[in-house]
């Protein structure tokens, strides 16, 4: 069963194709990663995921992205909504400044509705839990966001992406801003993530993409050049190109 | 060249020493003689050498009061719209027009303001707004039943607080916008995009990442606007209407600190009443430098905090 | 827990009522502001242009203001024009120069406390309102010699004009690539030939950008001159004796009774709009040209 389908999905920043006939599947309950040189346009098809390629200025995207057999680009449906329903982790942590850690966590769930006090903490709670942040804050929930450690921050921004129950989480080179430890933490917690929901990574390490992810999609230029399992990409590429890419001769 | 460009900047240091010594002697017996009555008395009468700047100092903040409270909404507005990217096509002629805005004369806005605006208020705006608070017990003692007939003002007196106010916002709108502009413009897209990956409406997105991030620097803006705005005098003196008496609301009649000393200086007959006009400079300075420096410290600590708050860790 | 597949919700809008209504209520409000923006300049400016216009014949450019005797239209603001004139050009005269040479204290040779002071000053005196600074000349120049006159006026308004000419010009000075002093220095030329011939040339068009800005400032006071040169109904050339401008006129007449008076102020209001906003686009194309000409 499949989560995500992208087909023959283009993207243009301007008149600049960036992205062109993209294929690619996402399974369910599993990590997909998109490795792949700067500027291939793997940070642009995650963004294309979940609509916010198009915030850019002059930048757009036609094709198709079917979530749970609904189109994403179709005329009527709305960007708000898609991305209210997948979840998105970002390169650099950005919790927001001036809001406690446990208001950062609910953020996206205020924005849904209101909820008693008690289901809040609730989900809050889970979502730190799963997050595995949970035991180093639970004491200090009232304290701002922004004075938690880079890891911690950026787990905190994975608690909020969590909290609204996402089908699908998109993360964008997660941890590349981190330090090692906290890295490796972050891809532990992608190994547990991935028993309950769609995991779609975009890396530039190769061997993080090899250690957490059951798919891989190798992109150069804009293309798609190999898609399979990890393990064959990594021990047994199709591709030349990809070979040479996994071996570290160019990239 | 060293030597002589020093001895300009030096020269500069001692303008300002002067205007302030200029201001203290001359506005020193005024205080020795009424102390901090001054500032609290609203006894002036020149001819029997009473002299209270309370009305003064009153209609100032009142009247400026009122500019921030009109002005500053539409500035954190146009502040939002120029940094947005909806309105791309708009955001060049918008700034432009708010720049011309800022260029016109003060003389010009007064003259505009006696004439055009403050007829207008009178006949229409100051009745409706009293249809519409003046029943509230405290407040609508704001907004009274204006008694004279609407049938044309009476040159030379015409304007009255609220109307200075209303000009007023409209010569700060663009010093207050400029500021709010950039303030907003620092906000990390980082944090737009948060919010929005969040399911945020552009609404929302402003809420929740764009305001909390900006407030400091945009309290920054108002205070500089207000101390634009404390210091206007002609076109406040203008539509202001007149009289050395505290108005009791509104739409009554006053002057401030500037528009008196404006009105008075040239005829003051006395040393005490030129004293005392001075010392009025004093508050007024007092005032607008306190601002200004209120302001920086408001925008400089407001982009500090939150860049600290984000690269923590 | 991921939601199970029959719980999937529709893509098209499932935003609830008050959260789309805040939304729409919210842009509503962006463009009123702009409306509210943009109807006061249409409005001034349309009035001024409307009253004004008929105002304006030659009489107007030539001849002193009226009597209460002469026929509409005979009278003008030839002594305010000349008045004008005469006080922002002495003005000019003394803070264009004393301006540049203090932001080139501040860019090019200050450092430390003393520069710090200079700076706090400039941005103080900034700050201060006009009528301060004809305040403080009154209390003074004119109090001592016991006339108004046209170089008090010009001295107040030299104390606003001073630090906008610097703020503008260290602006300038300080976009100079630093490599272009250091190339200078490396050659052999003393500093104050680095100066000269090299910073302020390259900043050339930026300082002509400052100086235009400043006197748009200039020619809109009214009330430095208020108190400082008084006005006269006649034609006055000397500087040490009252002097008519163009903005004191409009303050005066606006609020006398007499409709000929109070169109002269509205004709008197379009020349000076007019002026002030032609200086205003003649800064902004020759701050646009120059910027190209550096890309």
């Amino acid at each position: 069963m499949t989560s995500l389908e992208v087909r023959q999905l283009d993207a243009w920043f301007g008149k600049a194709k960036v992205l062109k006939s993209i294929d690619v599947v996402a399974a369910d309950r599993a990590v997909t990663a998109i490795i792949g040189p700067s500027g291939c346009g793997k940070s642009t098809l995650l963004r294309c995921m979940n609509r916010m390629h198009e915030e850019v200025r002059g930048a757009r995207a036609e094709g198709e992205v079917l979530f749970g057999g609904q189109d994403v680009y179709a005329p009527d449906a709305d960007p708000v909504e898609v991305r209210r329903q997948i979840g998105m982790v970002f390169q650099r942590p950005n919790p927001f400044p001036t809001m406690s850690v446990f208001d950062n966590a609910v953020a996206g769930l205020k924005l849904a509705g209101r909820f008693p006090k008690a289901e809040l903490h609730d989900r809050a709670e889970k979502a730190l839990r799963a997050a595995g942040l949970w035991e180093e804050v639970k004491d200090r929930l009232q304290q701002p966001g922004g004075r938690l450690s880079g890891g911690q921050q950026q787990r905190l921004c994975i608690a909020r992406a969590l909290a609204v129950e996402p089908q699908i989480l998109l993360m964008d080179e997660p941890a590349s801003a981190l330090d090692p430890v906290s890295t490796l933490r972050i891809e532990e917690l992608i190994a547990e993530l991935k028993r309950d929901y769609t995991v779609i990574i975009v890396t530039h390490n190769m061997q993080q993409a090899a250690r957490v992810s059951d798919s891989t999609l190798f992109m150069l230029y804009g293309e798609v050049v190999e898609f399979a399992t990890t393990q064959k990409v990594f021990t047994n590429p199709e591709d030349r190109r990809t070979e040479d890419y996994v071996t570290g001769r160019f990239g | 060249m060293v030597g002589i460009t020093l001895t300009t900047g030096i020269l500069l240091v001692g303008v300002l020493a002067l205007v302030l010594a200029v201001l203290a002697k001359g506005g020193a017996p005024t205080f020795s003689r009424f102390g901090l009555g001054f500032l609290t008395s609203s006894h002036w009468d020149p001819p029997h050498q009473q002299f209270g700047a309370l009305p003064f100092v009153f209609g100032t903040l009142l009247t400026s009061f009122v500019a921030l409270v009109l002005s500053v909404p539409v500035a954190v507005g146009l502040a939002i719209l120029l940094n947005e990217p909806i309105s791309a096509k708009i955001t060049g002629p918008l700034a432009t027009f708010i720049d011309v805005l800022a260029a016109i004369p003060s003389v010009v806005f007064g003259l505009v303001g006696l004439f055009v605006i403050a007829p207008w208020m009178e006949r229409n705006i100051e009745p409706l707004l009293h249809s519409i608070f003046g029943w509230i017990p405290v407040v609508g003692k704001l907004f009274p039943a204006l008694s004279r007939s609407a049938s044309g003002h009476v040159v030379g007196a015409g304007g009255d607080y609220f109307v200075a106010g209303v000009v007023l916002s409209i010569m700060i709108l663009p010093i207050v916008t400029a500021i709010s502009r950039e303030v907003v413009a620092t906000v990390p897209r980082d944090l737009r995009e948060a919010a929005k990956a969040l399911g945020a409406t552009r609404y929302e997105t402003i809420r929740m990442a764009v305001l909390p991030y900006s407030a400091q620097g945009i309290a920054g803006a108002a205070f500089l606007g207000l101390g634009r705005a404390l210091g206007e005098t002609i076109a406040v003196s203008m539509v202001i209407g007149g009289g050395a008496s505290l108005g009791a609301s509104l739409y009554a009649p006053g002057q401030s600190i500037a528009s008196a000393i404006a009105s008075q200086f040239n005829g003051a007959t006395n040393q005490l009443q030129r004293s005392s006009l001075l010392a009025l400079g004093v508050i007024l300075v007092a005032l607008s430098f306190g601002l200004a420096a209120l302001s920086k410290m408001f925008v400089s600590r407001g982009a500090r905090r939150m860049e600290s708050a984000i690269e923590a860790g | 827990m991921a939601v199970a597949v029959a719980d999937r919700r529709p893509l098209a809008t499932g935003l609830s009522r008050s959260r789309w209504m805040k939304d729409r209520v919210f842009s509503a409000f962006l463009l009123l502001c702009a409306a509210l923006a943009l109807v006061p300049l249409v409005v001034i400016a349309m009035f001024v242009v409307v009253r004004g216009v008929s105002a304006l014949n030659i009489n107007f450019f030539t001849k002193l203001p009226p009597g209460p005797l002469d026929p509409p239209h005979t009278g003008g603001i030839a002594n305010a024009i000349v008045g004008t004139g005469m006080i922002i050009g002495l003005a000019v005269v003394l803070s264009v120069p004393l301006g540049i040479a203090t932001a080139i204290y501040l860019s090019e040779y200050g450092r430390g406390r003393i520069a710090t002071v200079v700076r706090f000053t400039a941005n103080t005196l900034l700050a201060t309102p006009s009528i301060i600074a004809g305040l403080v000349v009154a209390a003074t120049v004119v109090t001592w010699t016991h006339s108004f006159s046209a170089y008090a006026a010009s001295l107040a308004i030299s104390i606003l004009m001073w630090p906008v000419v610097t703020r503008a010009t260290e602006e300038v000075l300080r976009l100079v690539p630093q490599e272009l002093r250091e190339g200078a220095l490396a050659l052999g030329l003393p500093r104050w030939k680095v100066v000269v011939k090299i910073v302020i040339p390259t900043a050339g068009s930026g300082i002509l950008t400052g100086v235009m800005l400043a006197v748009s400032r200039g020619l809109g006071e009214t009330a430095a001159i208020l108190l400082t040169a008084l006005g006269n109904s006649y034609m006055n050339t000397s500087y040490g004796r009252p002097t008519a401008s163009i903005t004191l006129d409009i303050y005066s007449w606006a609020r006398q009774p007499q409709p000929v008076l109070q169109e002269l102020a509205w004709g008197a209001a379009l020349t000076l709009m007019t002026t002030v906003l032609v200086l205003s686009i003649a800064a902004r194309v020759v701050s646009i040209r120059r910027q190209r000409r550096l890309a």
